[in-house]
């Protein structure tokens, strides 16, 4: 490490890395110098003044976030002088800003508001009419408000360069500057609202969000975004039981204050005028509402009749549901209804990556790798689109540290923006295609492989393969679709593997050939949709569902059980670098309960004993029995994330891999949850995925 | 061709060409010492070139007056990139007028001074950037880079010296700010004319990225006659650290208005009297804007003074960009005031935020002080509110909002005043306008 | 958008002028010229020129409100530019351009009803020293009396 420098802030004295901004060694000794502009992460503006610090021995007042620190500077950041600058850039400020704080939805959490309560002045010497211009709506997320605009240039810059979209830019010049959308009037962009939660000042508001409520009447939930595998921490603002909005202000998580889209806007499905608040019980050929004594008593009842009658089994698990969720409910189908007919859609192959990774060690990214490792391979996969997290963090680490990116795709991604190479390739032939890229790769210091359902089975093997004739360290991420869809696996959803990949002695039906089978006599299907794209071969079959909606399973279903979404019940789900994160309960819908409490419900109602269904209990199970699960408590309880290696040796699976297939969702689907989110709905303008597409 | 009659105590050095018969064309360019100093400059070598302009004590004639052959020593001419010469005939400063002049009069003595800098620091290529108002000097710096090329002062191998440089007009679109040298950089680079952070210094991170020579019209017509006759003569012309002559934009009420070229260190009030002609209406003298607009006023009696860097530097104004203002006892300072400030406020490039709203703020403060509206607590805040600007915006536009206006304040409160309690303005200048 | 030959050969030559790579720079001339001969910057212009330079309207958009010579909207066939900045001021120049404003009818950055004429008080325009000035389109008038720009736009308006 270079030798420290050494300075002095209002009398303490600092040592600070060469390099290190005047602003970040304040802060190092607890001195906050205020600022709009400056943003850790993004380029320097230097355009706010509201930084400026006394340096002694220059005549002129010092930009604090600019200003590298030099051996024996002495900086003044209390001094009268620089309070009244801070004065006076304050009331510069508020000249013709329309002091709507009463209304505004930035109030209360405003730091152009914390800044004048500061530093301001106690009365208003600008004597001239404000100029005002009318709000202007982007789009269905993004309203914008030029008077309350302060032109620190936030929002163009985490657009540019935080999404990689530069979707927003500063038109006309002087005091009648302002941000502008894309396309003259209007936004066709991610819709992920980063420029309005970075906004500091109420000048960028969300259609979502905008005139509900004030921010303290709200209670600030932190827990696990249900959409899409990366797994990013969303701090739900609830009031009496309805989400009101989804943001990660506090930069706590994997994902900072990273949302995209879904994170951010589509949790309204919770909320939707579908949700099913009772069960539902087939009578006379149609579904009608009945109460949970009666649907639990007449599941049960099935189960056992068709038990004593040594009928066919077969349950189907969910992507969304917990952990817990899926432990428990691989217990209750293999040791109460005592069938390896289990499964759940697969969208990554997730025990081939394992199986191929066998008696490595340190071989599977974080999301933390993505951002530190020094080069970056994504193979057939469109990031941006499908995991915008793992995007996010590829492109912070090209800004940030020049990582090198090489993408192999069959068409044009955002990752090609940055990388030092790019292959397109045709599908089938993605492995051959990374095969050009050897020689540049051996010569790296270090890789993190990124890749799709294009990999599986075999070829993953052989990508290891390649990864480890490279002679460097190589890590990897398989990349799975939904929010558990890696925890599904892990816990064993799987007729061939129970949790930790366990090889079962008699591998049951799969997924295919569940729904193929003709004498089928009870199929559960638990969080999933699948007679969305397949039929149900035996019609015999009493199917019980646990769902949140009216899906078209459900619609098949004898008996439906109204279930909790994750944003209303405790667990923990393992995101797509099996990074194990804590979901907590953030409000309760009437009617609808866990899936844990459900499974539990049946159980009890069947006389048998799995356990008690309180997810702290089942996952101290997860814990003591799932290799790799064994997390510290203590992580995850304050809201962090602990890696998994659920296995590390052969594991000796008959694979199927033509059952593993991407949902293809674009950032603006999420399979069946994403039909009831009016917010995803209302922003379908964007550009669709290269492996996004419209299923009949 | 636009130029003045001359005066009898010009010193006619880049503007010895003014007024001859085709000045602009190449054949009378080379008939009258065009291109000595390109070849002289060949047979020299890169520092010499450099020692020779920093002998001639020759500084920035944009405004900031920076020592050129300095500037000239900062770019890195072994560095492996493209190093480029761009040209700043973005002549915006309110009161100036000279670049024009010497751009329409006698284009090629600027190419000849262009490809002498361009060999001196290393560079192939240059860039006239022309302010937008110019429009119709791009066809004619066109008309005469077309001549260079056509008779071999450039291109590749020029007139057999191994040397290649290639020269191109680039048009702004009204911008004061692209007039600050590295809002130009961005501006020539297709983008809003932003200033950069500094450092880096365009010397080493200029256009696109690579180590590029900024450098006004005036300062390059210079270096002709600065190499050909040597840098100690023209250092001679001037005084000490302010050498050589420089072209003085004189306007206002004076009897002969016009573009003089003169040793610096003139003194002013002969500039007025002895160049100028004199009072307009033989009215008395007030006040002074010695180089442009962002200079601080000059009150009468401040002005016998010899017009150098170092003495205006030391009575706090600036020597600018040598546009020389004359304002008669008749002129009422609140709207000289309200002028200066409206003119800022338009230009203000929005980028920081009291340059931004410091300026639009005092504009229309004021608009409301000279129509009668003013309360006498306005008077201090123009000057608070300038000093909230001064020193403290993120490039020069500011202080040169703030400098006139606070120097305004300061040295004539009785014009501010006078136009309290509802009183029309005392000056009769909306009553009985007075053309040229 | 199509253009004249003549333009079409003056965007290739000004793309070339600049280093490999950065046909950015064009982005302010080629918006210039175009407006000298479409009159005015739509945003199908934004959109080609965007084209042209290869970068997004957006960031043409952003250089379009930037500058103060680049216009959105139509302007007369000849555009009245009246300096008032100081050097003008001295000399009349504010009266100058109350006088074109009420001559022609119309206020800052208006049109005549006929399309004619357009009025704008502009900042210094870089002839001080032969003050008030006075540009229509591109060409100086220098030293301009009232009387004197009533023969200019008399003298345009036969000219039609």
């Amino acid at each position: 490490m270079a030798d420290l420098i050494n300075l002095t802030i209002d009398g303490k004295p600092v040592q600070a890395a060469p390099g290190t901004l005047v602003i970040n060694a304040a802060k190092q000794v607890g001195i906050e110098i205020p600022s709009f502009c400056y943003y850790d992460g993004l380029t320097l503006q230097a355009a706010c003044r509201m930084c400026l610090v006394e340096v002694e021995k220059t005549p002129k007042l010092q930009v604090g976030c600019t200003l590298p620190v030099a051996e024996g500077m002495v900086v003044h950041t209390d001094s009268p002088l620089v309070h009244q600058s801070r004065k006076g850039m304050v009331e510069f400020l508020l000249t013709n800003h329309p002091l709507d704080c009463p209304v505004c939805d930035k109030g209360g959490e405003c730091e152009l508001q914390d800044m004048t309560f500061r530093y301001g002045m106690g009365e208003s010497r600008f004597l001239e009419q404000k100029m005002h211009v009318d709000e202007q709506q982007w789009s269905p997320v993004v309203f914008y408000d030029k008077p309350r605009c302060i032109l620190c240039y936030r929002c163009v810059r985490i657009c540019d360069e935080g999404m990689g979209v530069n979707a927003l830019g500063v038109v006309n010049r002087g005091a009648v500057s302002e941000i502008a959308p894309n396309h003259f009037d209007h936004l066709e962009c991610d819709e992920c609202g980063m420029c309005i939660d970075i906004c500091p000042v109420g000048a960028l508001t969300s259609g979502a969000y905008r005139y509900k409520t004030r921010p303290w009447e709200m209670k600030h939930v932190g827990t696990i975004c249900t959409h899409c595998a990366d797994g990013c921490k969303t701090t739900l603002g609830v009031r009496n039981n309805e989400i009101i909005r989804g943001n990660n202000r506090d930069r706590s998580g994997i994902n900072g204050e990273f949302l995209c889209v879904k994170g951010r806007y589509a949790f309204d499905f919770v909320h939707s005028a579908e949700r099913l608040q009772a069960p539902l019980l087939r009578k006379n050929g149609k579904l009608e509402p009945v109460s949970w004594a009666e649907a639990l008593a007449t599941v049960a009842k099935k189960f056992q009749q068709a038990q004593a009658s040594g009928g066919k089994f077969a349950v189907i698990g969910s992507n969304h549901t917990s952990n817990e969720e899926n432990y428990y409910l691989q217990s209750f189908a293999r040791e109460v209804l005592g069938t390896n007919n289990i499964d759940h859609h697969r969208t990554g192959d997730v025990p081939a990556l394992l199986d191929a990774l066998s008696g490595k060690t340190d071989a599977l990214a974080t999301s933390a790798d993505l951002y530190e490792r020094k080069a970056i391979l994504v193979i057939a996969s469109d990031l941006a689109q499908q995991h915008p997290f793992l995007s996010f963090q590829i492109r912070a680490n090209y800004r940030h540290h020049g990582a090198h990116i090489y993408t192999v795709t069959p068409g044009p991604v955002r990752e090609q923006k940055y990388a030092v190479r790019s292959i397109m390739t045709i599908p089938g032939r993605e492995l051959a295609d990374v095969e050009l890229l050897r020689e540049q790769l051996k010569a790296e210091p270090e890789l993190v492989i990124v890749f799709g359902d294009a990999i599986k089975g075999d070829a993953v093997h052989k990508l290891v393969a390649f990864g480890a004739s490279l002679g460097i360290p190589v890590r990897y991420v398989c990349l799975v679709d939904y929010s558990n869809s890696r925890g599904a696996s892990d816990m064993g959803l799987a007729p061939n593997h129970g949790p930790g990949y366990q090889a079962v002695a008699e591998p049951g039906l799969a997924y295919d050939e569940i729904l193929a089978a003709t004498d089928l006599d009870v199929l559960w299907v638990v969080g999933a949709n699948p007679l969305k794209h397949l039929d149900l071969a035996s019609s015999r079959a009493f199917v019980v569902v646990n769902d949140m909606f009216l899906t078209e399973t459900a619609q098949r279903a004898d008996v439906v059980f109204p279930a909790a979404s994750a944003y209303e019940k405790s667990g923990t789900v393992t995101n797509v670098c099996g990074e194990v994160q804590r979901l907590k309960a953030g409000l309760q819908v009437m009617g609808a309960k866990p899936d844990l409490e459900i499974i539990g419900l049946i159980a009890k109602e069947m006389g048998q004993d799995i356990g008690i269904w309180s997810p702290d209990k089942v996952l101290e199970e997860i814990r003591t029995n799932v290799r790799g699960y064994n997390i510290p408590l203590p992580v995850i309880a304050t809201g962090g994330a602990a890696q998994t290696t659920p296995v590390n040796g052969h594991v000796p699976l008959s694979a199927r891999p033509e059952l593993i297939q991407s949902a293809r969702d674009s950032l603006f689907t999420s399979g069946s949850l994403g039909r009831y989110s009016k917010m995803l709905n209302s922003v379908l303008e964007g550009p669709g995925g290269l492996y996004s597409e419209e299923r009949p | 061709m636009l130029y003045n009659e001359p005066s009898p105590l010009e010193v006619k050095v880049v503007t010895k060409r003014f007024g001859m018969p085709n000045s602009h064309s190449l054949d009378a360019y080379l008939a009258t010492d065009g291109f000595k100093a390109f070849f002289k400059a060949m047979q020299m070598t890169p520092e010499q070139i450099v020692e020779e302009v920093k002998i001639s004590a020759l500084r920035g004639r944009g405004g900031a007056g920076f020592p050129a052959g300095m500037k000239w020593s900062f770019v890195p001419r072994t560095s492996p990139k493209p190093k480029y010469v761009i040209i700043n005939a973005d002549e915006s400063e309110p009161g100036t007028c000279k670049d024009r002049l010497l751009m329409e009069n006698d284009p090629h003595q600027l190419i000849e001074g262009i490809l002498i800098a361009g060999r001196a620091v290393d560079a192939h290529k240059g860039y006239i950037y022309i302010r937008g108002e110019y429009r119709y000097l791009i066809e004619h710096m066109d008309r005469a880079i077309a001549e260079a090329y056509g008779r071999g002062y450039l291109g590749k191998n020029i007139q057999g010296t191994g040397f290649d440089f290639d020269l191109y007009t680039h048009s702004g679109a009204g911008a004061y700010e692209c007039g600050e040298e590295t809002a130009l950089l961005d501006s020539i680079e297709g983008k809003r004319g932003i200033p950069r952070m500094k450092p880096p210094f365009p010397a080493v991170v200029g256009a696109w990225q690579s180590p590029t020579l900024l450098n006004n019209v005036e300062t390059l017509s210079a270096v002709p006659a600065i190499i050909r006759d040597g840098g100690a003569a023209f250092a001679a012309l001037g005084t000490p650290k302010n050498g050589g002559t420089r072209m003085i934009c004189l306007s206002g009420h004076i009897n002969k208005p016009g573009v003089y070229e003169l040793p610096v260190g003139f003194n002013l009030l002969r500039m007025i009297h002895e160049v100028g002609g004199g009072m307009r209406n033989g009215k008395k003298l007030k006040a002074v804007v010695p180089g442009g607009s962002s200079c601080p006023i000059l009150k009468a009696e401040e002005c016998d003074i010899p017009m150098d860097f170092d003495t205006l530097a030391k009575i706090k104004s600036m020597l600018g960009s040598g546009g020389t203002v004359i304002l008669d006892e008749d002129t009422c300072m609140v709207r000289f005031a309200l002028r200066i400030m409206k003119f800022y406020a338009h230009e203000s490039c929005g980028w920081c935020i009291p340059c931004r709203e410091g300026t639009t703020w005092l504009k229309r403060m004021l608009e409301r002080f000279h129509s009668g509206m003013g309360q006498k607590s306005d008077i201090p805040m123009i000057g608070e509110l300038s000093k909230n600007m001064l020193g403290r915006t993120f490039c020069a536009l500011g202080d040169a909002a703030a400098m006139p206006t606070i120097s305004i304040v300061e040295k004539f409160p009785e014009d501010f005043e006078a136009h309290l309690n509802g009183q029309p303005c005392p000056y009769a200048h909306a009553a009985e306008p007075v053309f040229a | 958008m199509t253009f004249s030959p003549e333009l079409e050969a003056r965007f290739a030559k000004l793309l070339e002028s600049y280093p490999p790579g950065r046909t950015r720079s064009a982005v302010v001339p080629m918006l210039l010229y175009a407006q000298d001969e479409v009159g005015h910057i739509s945003n199908e212009l934004i959109e080609e020129v965007a084209r042209l330079c290869k970068v997004t309207p957006l960031q043409v958009d952003e250089v379009v409100g930037y500058y103060s010579m680049l216009h959105r909207k139509p302007l007369g066939k000849y555009h009245v530019q009246v300096c008032t900045n100081i050097s003008c001021l001295l000399r009349g120049g504010e009266e100058l351009y109350e006088h074109a404003s009420k001559q022609l009818g119309i206020a800052n950055k208006q049109v005549t009803a006929d399309g004619q004429f357009s009025l704008e008080e502009v900042e210094c325009i870089g002839a001080c020293s032969w003050a008030p000035a006075v540009q229509i389109n591109y060409d100086f008038h220098h030293l301009v009396t009232p009387e004197k720009l009533d023969a200019l736009v008399a003298e345009l308006r036969k000219a039609q």
